[in-house]
């Protein structure tokens, strides 16, 4: 998609095609010669991983969107149709459901290591927020589609996601009654959010391509955050990166299938597999695991539209980031300080993850403490979800900021080939390496 | 600077990682060691055979199974499955067992409601036409369908064994309502009606359903001893089969899947140390 195009047209039906849509060039350069930095780690692999979990929710999703009946009462007994009746039914739709699971776990890796090494900052700025709209709508898609088998939790979620809005002042009710197509959560919000379901995937794969576009201008960020200066820097994507992408989308896969065919409601809630009934509440609502940092962050607030307004500020927040960062040091390799701030808040989101998914009004440990603060005992998770949701936006707004001015990073090589070539496995004996500048 | 990093995240996950009391006691949950546990496990077909027959015998008389068909009990992996007949709706066993039950229907001529003997191809018929009338015969508590029960509770089938082995005589001091039932592995939280030490709230809950099971309520074919405890088992088991009837098939499957994966994986490495020897990186 950038620079110079190293596609010769071989055969002469391809140089007649050549002339008019050159499509095979365009393949060629994108996912073929395209030139990727050859110090890429691992963690490098979830772009892949990611493209290929979308084609994979497209392709079940398409399937199991030929046997549900988005209707509230048959759309609990479709599914089960599905499960039992439909062949390799249970196949495609544990697919999908632990698909969903795979997909954020790739996603939410893919994101902290752009943290990590710096990948949203400058030229890569649209890159990011493109990558925070596929996440945004990566969100809503799975919360709309937890809702379509219409069991306890799918209901019950639907109603308190949706009254979410509902705390706005002045537009909330009439949101909530577009958004239900009514006056509760009910036949015509199921219809609506299949709809939604079906439409909002190929959102993400049109985005997914503006994303891609917009890696291949500036090309891949990498490890050491350095720029790649020469052609020694580079090798082709092909076979290159398909290779190592490929062992580790097959190492994901084994993950992804010991959940499928092994556990593959461990990820779910068991009160899904109860019909929806809109007059018997579930003991506890909780969001699907990927949801739950976020609702930590919600439940942190005493007041419902500061927390509503507290967790879309959450996300919005990365999409600022590129701007809230001042050090002009990519990768936290160079940067000690930084590094350990930013291991602190994988940390926090993790605590805020556990939190999600406990009772607010529960001690952490053994007893209550009896000691109150405002308006919980200081050992809760609310207490807990609250110091972390600090942390979570001091990070992004405070330690950020101050940090880029304010620290020492080590000293940065000059280009991808120097750290590459002292590696210590590919330096010869007695030459010197520089370890300290490893990460 | 990781090092430190390490040690405070170990140190987190610590103090996260202990046990959290609750203000009252978890129900009881008994584990079970089912012939389906496992990557490799598989249902019994003779304890399947035996859970149909208490669930035919016993909770049919008030829990539906609306999601299931008399067909689904000679298919593969269920409790009926006899390969010469691949075709279920053919199996003259499950032909005989459905026969024995009445199902609603319309006369086609007369359009009049009746019953007719049930098919292969019929579901399981309901014991209540409808919710009001569950309840009006249950003291107002609606017994809920059984087809995906083993699914829709935390435990699955140890939860169902628990619960129906699970029935004591009331504490002392534990005060229940007429038609409530003591059980100490239902979920629920009896410190409102428990009079004694706060500090020793009973376990369990209370539930509408009386003790369902008894010895001897089954005669088992193949002589298996009709306990309380075998009932419970088996029953357990058909029910797990019941909400998750192409659990073998998913299993087998998975290990072919599993095989392919690696030997993909192991080729795609060696692919990857091949094509990258020659590159410092």
């Amino acid at each position: 998609m950038s620079g110079h195009s190293t596609y010769e047209p071989k055969t002469g039906i391809e140089r007649w095609l050549d002339t008019r849509l050159p499509i095979v060039r365009f393949a060629h350069d994108t996912a073929l010669s395209f030139p990727t930095p050859k110090n890429l780690n691992y963690w490098w692999t979830f772009g892949g991983i990611l493209a290929l979990m979308l084609g994979i929710q497209l392709v079940t999703g398409i399937v199991l969107a030929m046997h549900y009946v988005p209707h509230v009462d048959y759309a609990f007994a479709s599914v089960e149709r599905i499960m039992r009746d439909v062949n390799y039914g249970w196949l495609i739709r544990y697919m999908h459901a632990n698909g969903a699971s795979m997909f954020f776990l790739a996603v939410y890796i893919h994101m902290i290591r752009n943290l990590y090494y710096g990948s949203y900052k400058a030229p890569r700025e649209v890159l990011w927020i493109l990558g925070c709209l596929i996440y945004l709508a990566m969100m809503a898609t799975a919360f709309i589609g937890y809702v379509l088998p219409w069991g306890q939790m799918s209901f019950h979620g639907a109603v308190v996601i949706t009254n979410l809005f509902g705390a706005l002042p002045i537009i909330g009710t009439p949101i909530t009654t577009w958004l239900w197509g009514g006056f509760a959560v009910d036949n015509p919000t199921l219809n609506r959010f299949f709809s939604l379901h079906y439409l909002l995937p190929f959102v993400i794969a049109g985005l997914v391509v503006l994303h891609i576009w917009a890696l291949h201008v500036p090309g891949n960020n990498n490890p050491t955050g350095v720029n790649v200066k020469s052609e020694n820097d580079t090798v082709p994507f092909h076979p290159y990166y398909t290779v190592k992408d490929g062992f580790a989308i097959a190492v994901f896969m084994l993950l992804y299938a010991s959940f499928v065919f092994y556990n593959p409601n461990v990820l779910g809630h068991a009160d899904n597999y109860i019909p929806a009934n809109p007059l018997v509440t579930p003991a506890h609502i909780v969001p699907e695991w990927y949801f739950l940092p976020f609702y930590a962050i919600l439940r942190a607030v005493p007041d419902k539209l500061g927390g509503v307004l507290l967790m879309f500020g959450a996300i919005a927040t990365l999409f600022v980031l590129p701007w809230l960062d001042t050090s002009k040091v990519r990768s936290m390799r160079y940067r000690p300080t930084a590094r350990l701030y930013f291991f602190i808040f994988v940390l926090a989101a993790l605590v805020l993850g556990f939190c999600g998914g406990k009772l607010p009004d529960d001690p952490v440990i053994f007893q209550p403490s009896g000691l109150m603060l405002l308006d919980a005992d200081i050992n809760s998770f609310v207490w807990l979800s609250r110091v972390a949701t600090l942390y979570f936006f001091a990070y992004f707004w405070i330690i950020l900021p101050v940090l880029g001015l304010t620290e020492t990073p080590l000293p940065v090589p000059e280009s991808i080939s120097e750290p590459v070539l002292s590696h210590p496995a590919t330096t010869p004996a007695g030459a010197v390496a520089s370890p300290e500048k490893r990460g | 600077m990781l090092r430190k990093a390490i040690a405070l995240a170990a140190l987190g996950l610590a103090f996260l990682g202990s046990p959290a009391l609750a203000a009252h006691p978890k129900p009881v949950e008994r584990d079970v060691a089912w012939s389906f546990d496992g990557p490799f496990g598989k249902f019994d077909t003779a304890q399947l055979q035996r859970g149909y027959k208490v669930y035919r015998e016993v909770c049919a008389a008030c829990h539906s199974m609306h999601l299931l068909s008399f067909r689904n009990l000679g298919e593969k992996g269920g409790p009926f499955y006899d390969p010469e007949y691949p075709n279920s709706n053919d199996n003259p066993y499950v032909k005989s067992l459905a026969k024995d039950i009445q199902v609603p229907d319309i006369d086609q001529d007369t359009g009049d409601a009746i019953t007719r003997p049930a098919m292969p191809a019929d579901r399981f018929p309901s014991p209540f036409p409808n919710e009001p009338a569950a309840r009006a015969s249950n003291g107002g508590a609606l017994p809920p369908d059984l087809s995906v029960i083993a699914k829709g509770r935390e435990g699955g089938p140890n939860y169902i064994y628990s619960l129906m082995t699970g029935y004591r005589d009331a504490p002392a001091g534990l005060t229940l309502s007429p038609g409530q039932h003591y059980n100490v592995s239902m979920n629920g939280d009896l410190t409102s009606a428990w009079k004694g030490d706060h500090h020793k709230v009973p376990p369990g809950g209370v539930v509408a359903m009386p003790p369902p099971l008894a010895a001897g309520k089954v005669t088992f074919d193949d002589g298996s001893p009709s306990t309380v405890e075998q009932q419970a088992k088996d029953v357990s088991a058909f029910l797990y089969w019941a909400a998750e009837p192409k659990m073998m098939e998913r299993k087998q499957f998975g290990l072919g899947a599993m095989i392919y994966l690696l030997f993909f994986t192991v080729l795609l490495y060696f692919s990857y140390r091949r094509i990258w020897k020659n590159v410092a990186h």
